[in-house]
């Protein structure tokens, strides 16, 4: 198993009278990395919600695997697809390794109880985080980085073929960013990666979508999506697009020094 | 290879009793739990001996053993003492027990469902709510379920209380503290003065003044026949909350990543809602409102054992019968030969107690925001 199909076909979502997504279509095939860019309030966030089944579409379907995702119980979604959110807090005494277990609930009928299996998966999860040295540290005292490794962690402990992402790189310093978009790359499953910043997406993930004012306005391999074109329109920034002679991938250079142009998403 | 031993040491240092939960936590947990339950036995003996008479302990262990059948020791003791040690203070120690345990796993479960950490039936108006439901039955005494009336009613007052603070305290997805508290507390005092109105206006005088005690929360008056109920509310909450501690853990990761996680957190919470409710209630009914115990007991538990509701569940609750049985020992003879209602004294405690939290609570945020 290599992953999950995941279809999102064109997809509204509202909150009151207020539109967050209008009319958004994304596919990831089995083992692809997606990423969703784009500016503050453009409805990446949104969009990963109604993957991880907390946002109900208004109008069209969000299928996994060709079944849409809101007709199976929470709890067979969640064996097929975990999600690192946003915001998260816990101001109760939980240790770190008691977080990564959580991950392992949606594979355990009520009255099982841990098994030496389980037990694996936590230290590998942990392991492949880097935060093997904070199992036993309390959650609550960590620092933003630590605490965004450990949720990853957990995540990756729920053995997901679909891994939704909304910034898993916020607070980590440049190495635990390498680390942890390196091991969405190596891993056996579909991951939709909602990210800031635009030399990390355009190295790490195959394809990208970019989402301005709530719709999709480009999609495709990094190097035909990210231009500075593109940019100007949808982020208002000058900007320089190269490829990086190491490491092939887009390289996206800002020159803040140029004015700044109006965006427009259409 | 020093990393390991560094993390064993410090994990040591941050909490004692709690390193790798696979091998030491259950061994640390057994102890506890041992613990708590020879404690809990030697509670329950002091609270069978002392009072106005004084029975000794070796006497208390006589008595009980020959009443269920053992007869390891020569009855040399008096008629009257067996029945103060049997039929007074025993039903009283057992309901005690239930009450204490079954007021520390709600408090528990609560903090998780409503995630704050101030979650308390006593401060949330849901024991208001509950007292409420058993007054109207008293007052104009409606009968429609039999003896189970009063129970029923309380449960019925008990779960309006805790949605309408729920309704209240929740905007935007969350519960501030102090909103939650604030809300607990008006709903607590328009449901207690409309409870006060009741008593005051009712023309069964006598019944008003034995009702206002009962109020204030007390363990008197308890006997064998009413036990069996309370007793199974306890034993149903308990085992159905610990059946379902991995999805209360999973509230502690925030309601967004318990979905992630595979609960379906609306449905979970109004079945728990309903679950707590009825203990909250019948409890309420056997002894009034005691307040602070789901708060105390909880916390200090988590202190030891952590925040796995696998342990923390079994742990309050002993703890939690230990801890009551004790304060109505004490409640029977601070103030001898007066008594004192239980509720008086938790509160007496828990105060303090919910003001060092909420300090404490406040640095914690604080912490978080300057990092």
């Amino acid at each position: 198993m290599t992953g999950t199909e995941l279809v999102i076909d064109t997809v509204t979502l509202t909150a009151g009278a207020h539109r967050l997504v209008e009319d958004v279509s994304l596919t990831a095939c089995p083992g692809e990395v997606i990423g969703l860019v784009g500016p503050n309030g453009s409805g990446k966030s949104s969009l990963l919600r109604a993957v991880y089944r907390v946002l109900r579409p208004a109008t069209g379907q969000v299928s996994v695997d060709g079944t849409d995702a809101w007709s199976l119980p929470v709890r067979r979604l969640a064996q097929t697809v975990a999600a690192v959110v946003q915001e998260s807090d816990a101001d109760f005494d939980l240790t770190v390794r008691e977080v990564v277990a959580m991950g392992r609930t949606p594979h355990k009928r009520l009255l099982d109880g841990d098994t030496p299996e389980d037990a694996d998966l936590i230290e590998t999860a942990l392991a492949v985080v880097d935060a093997t040295d904070l199992a036993h540290r309390p959650f609550d005292r960590l620092s933003g980085g630590e605490r965004q490794r450990a949720l990853v962690a957990r995540a990756l402990a729920q053995q997901p073929s679909l891994l939704v992402m909304d910034e898993p790189t916020n607070h980590l310093d440049i190495r635990h960013q390498l680390d942890v978009l390196g091991t969405l790359r190596r891993l056996p499953a579909t991951v939709l990666v909602a990210l800031h910043d635009l030399n990390l997406a355009a190295y790490y993930c195959d394809r990208l979508y970019v989402l301005c004012d709530g719709t999709v306005t480009a999609s495709g391999p990094p190097a035909e999506v990210l231009t500075p074109q593109l940019l100007a329109r949808v982020y208002g920034v000058t900007s320089e697009v190269t490829l990086h002679p190491r490491t092939g991938a887009p390289q996206v250079t800002f020159l803040p020094g140029e004015p700044r142009t109006p965006t427009s998403c259409g | 290879m020093t990393a390991p031993v560094t993390d064993a040491a410090t994990g040591r240092a941050v909490r004692p009793g709690k390193q790798d939960t696979r091998r030491a936590g259950p061994a640390g947990l057994t102890i506890t739990l041992v613990v708590l339950a020879v404690l809990l036995v030697v509670s329950a003996t002091a609270g069978l001996a002392i009072g106005s008479v004084q029975v000794p302990p070796g006497q208390v262990w006589g008595i009980v053993t020959h009443a269920l059948g053992a007869d390891w020791a020569e009855p040399d003791w008096s008629r009257a003492r067996e029945t103060i040690v049997l039929d007074v203070r025993a039903p009283r120690v057992l309901l005690g027990a239930v009450a204490g345990a079954g007021l520390a796993v709600v408090g528990t479960a609560l903090q998780a469902l409503i995630r704050n950490p101030l979650a308390e039936p006593y401060l949330l108006g849901v024991s208001s709510g509950a007292s409420l439901g058993a007054v109207v039955v008293i007052v104009f005494g409606v009968t429609l379920f039999g003896p189970a009336s009063l129970s029923a009613a309380a449960f019925a007052g008990a779960l309006g209380a805790l949605l309408l603070v729920y309704a209240t305290a929740r905007t935007g997805g969350r519960i501030t503290s102090a909103r939650l508290v604030l809300s607990g507390v008006a709903i607590a005092a328009v449901l207690t003065a409309v409870l006060d109105l009741l008593l005051l206006t009712t023309d069964r005088g006598n019944e008003a003044r034995a009702v206002l005690a009962w109020t204030l929360g007390g363990l008197g008056g308890v006997n064998w026949g009413t036990l069996w109920l309370p007793s199974a509310a306890l034993l149903l909450g308990t085992a159905v909350l610990m059946v379902q501690a991995r999805n209360l853990n999973l509230l502690l990761a925030g309601e967004e990543a318990a979905t992630t996680m595979g609960l379906d957190v609306a449905r979970f919470r109004a079945r728990m809602f309903v679950l707590l409710s009825l203990v909250t209630g019948i409890l309420v009914a056997a002894c009034g409102p005691i307040g602070f115990v789901g708060l105390m007991l909880p916390h200090t538990v988590r202190l030891a054992v952590g925040g796995d509701h696998r342990r923390v569940l079994p742990t309050a609750a002993l703890g939690g019968a230990v801890f009551l049985i004790w304060a109505d020992i004490a409640a029977r003879v601070v103030a001898a030969p007066m008594e004192i209602p239980v509720g008086v004294l938790t509160a007496l405690c828990g105060g303090p107690f919910f003001l060092w939290l909420m300090r404490r609570d406040a640095r914690r945020s604080t912490d978080r925001g300057g990092s």
